[in-house]
């Protein structure tokens, strides 16, 4: 019966979504017609809003990478508020998991010798790329997110080659406290240094240095870390206990 | 030319929709979730598509860039979407330790 | 039928089969799979619509931490759907 129901609806919903973005042009749009629509003033304006970040994205910025300016500079609101979701959803997982922790331990079999040796070798240069991932986010693909995903992704090789590997607490906490109040302390600085939150403060230098953009990759980095010690106790957390 | 992409996530969040809807187990309900905010993505990403351009950064050859203003939304979407799912399945995992049934129907004739 | 129609098109195809594979199937470790391969091919579809970051982000997050997320929650409770 729900099935029917559940088909019946499905099938509703998609043509009627069909039918509404079948009029949206794919591939054939020109990015400097989309004006916008001021209502303050009640007019239509001439500029548009992404070829004006296409156009004068690296002067007003300093960073080549247009998406990362507009993830940290025209839009760090954003990522902040998107920061904070992530410190909630981590410390929900924490505090669930918690209640198992009177549990009976359960064995767990020893990983094999090609496993245990290589993970050994992989994780040293697994953390590596990931930091290179964030270092590098306004100069090349990538940036704070998939940085720190990769981070957690070296923990997560860890936690499977040795059963009983534990990653510290407290370094863990030190470590994701230090780069959230390091993005908030930036934008305060910002706010006392020129009068809105998450200003650019720091010379921009040369546009494709790795020295430049300002205060782009000091948000990254610690956007970075933060997320990277995050997912690391997501998954510790679901884990469970083990002896 | 139809516009395939739409139609193919528009698909994607269908059948993420009929999971919800008609599913009773309910780490199905919670992969139908994530099927659909994949679904939501890929839209997203090809709404902004241009022929003939290339990848927003900066380069010298080129003078086409793609639309970089979805790309900056969907970044942030991926990551509060694992960040749900995450709690979503802790939560299930803490159902399970409490009644020793993971079905819908099980649960609600145990809590009468 | 250019080459980028065509990639998409077999790409496309093969996402829905694994989708519905996801959506019917009654073990849930072949399910969480399946919702693996479908990150997986969003991911490549994101390549080729020209967004890198996207990319990168899908493939890490998507078919490597959500994988292994779901997976550790099977274990802790039962394998087979009623």
């Amino acid at each position: 019966m729900k099935r029917i129901l559940g088909g019946v609806i499905a099938v509703l919903i998609f043509i009627v979504l069909a039918l509404a973005f079948m009029h949206i042009p794919f591939g054939n749009i020109d990015l400097a017609e989309y004006h916008y629509y001021n209502p303050v003033d009640n007019e239509h304006t001439q500029d548009s809003v992404p070829q004006h970040y296409l156009d004068e994205g690296k002067k007003e910025t300093g960073s080549t990478n247009i998406v990362t300016a507009v993830v940290v500079d025209y839009r760090g609101f954003d990522t902040l508020g998107e920061v904070t979701v992530l410190f909630l959803a981590s410390t929900g997982v924490g505090s669930v998991m918690y209640i198992f922790e009177k549990e009976k331990r359960r064995k767990v079999r020893r990983a094999n010798a090609v496993v245990e040796t290589a993970s050994k070798l992989l994780f040293g240069f697994i953390i590596l790329f990931g930091a290179y991932i964030f270092v590098h986010g306004h100069l090349t693909p990538g940036g704070g997110f998939p940085g720190g995903a990769v981070i957690a992704s070296s923990f997560l090789l860890l936690y499977l080659a040795y059963p009983r590997f534990h990653a510290e607490h407290k370094s863990l906490n030190v470590a994701e406290s230090l780069a959230g109040l390091t993005f908030v302390g930036v934008g305060i600085l910002g706010l006392f240094l020129a009068g809105y939150f998450l200003y650019n403060f720091l010379p921009f230098g040369l546009p494709t240095y790795l020295f430049s953009a300002g205060v782009i990759p000091v948000i990254y980095v610690a956007v970075g870390v933060k997320v990277g010690s995050e997912l690391t106790g997501i998954v510790d957390a679901m884990m469970g206990v083990r002896e | 030319m139809i516009p395939y992409y739409y139609l193919a996530s528009v698909a994607l969040i269908v059948i993420g929709l009929y999971i919800v809807i008609a599913k009773k187990n309910l780490i199905k309900i919670i992969i139908g979730l994530d099927m659909m905010d994949t679904g939501v993505n890929l839209l997203l990403i090809s709404i902004g598509y241009v022929k003939g351009g290339t990848a927003p950064i900066e380069n010298g050859n080129y003078t086409l860039y793609v639309d970089p203003i979805p790309q900056a939304l969907v970044l942030t979407a991926i990551v509060i979407g694992v960040s749900v799912m995450a709690l979503a399945l802790s939560i299930v995992i803490g159902l399970y330790k409490n009644t020793g049934s993971l079905e819908l129907d099980e649960i609600r004739r145990e809590r009468k | 039928m250019d080459l980028f129609t065509l990639v998409s098109l077999i790409l496309i195809i093969a996402m829905l089969i694994a989708a519905v594979v996801a959506a019917e199937i009654k073990d849930l470790l072949s399910a969480a799979i399946a919702m693996g391969i479908v990150s997986l091919i969003v991911s490549i579809l994101f390549y080729i619509l020209q967004a890198p970051d996207v990319a990168i982000t899908e493939a890490s997050i998507g078919a490597g931490l959500s994988l292994a997320i779901m997976i550790f929650a099977i274990k802790h409770t039962e394998r087979w759907e009623k």
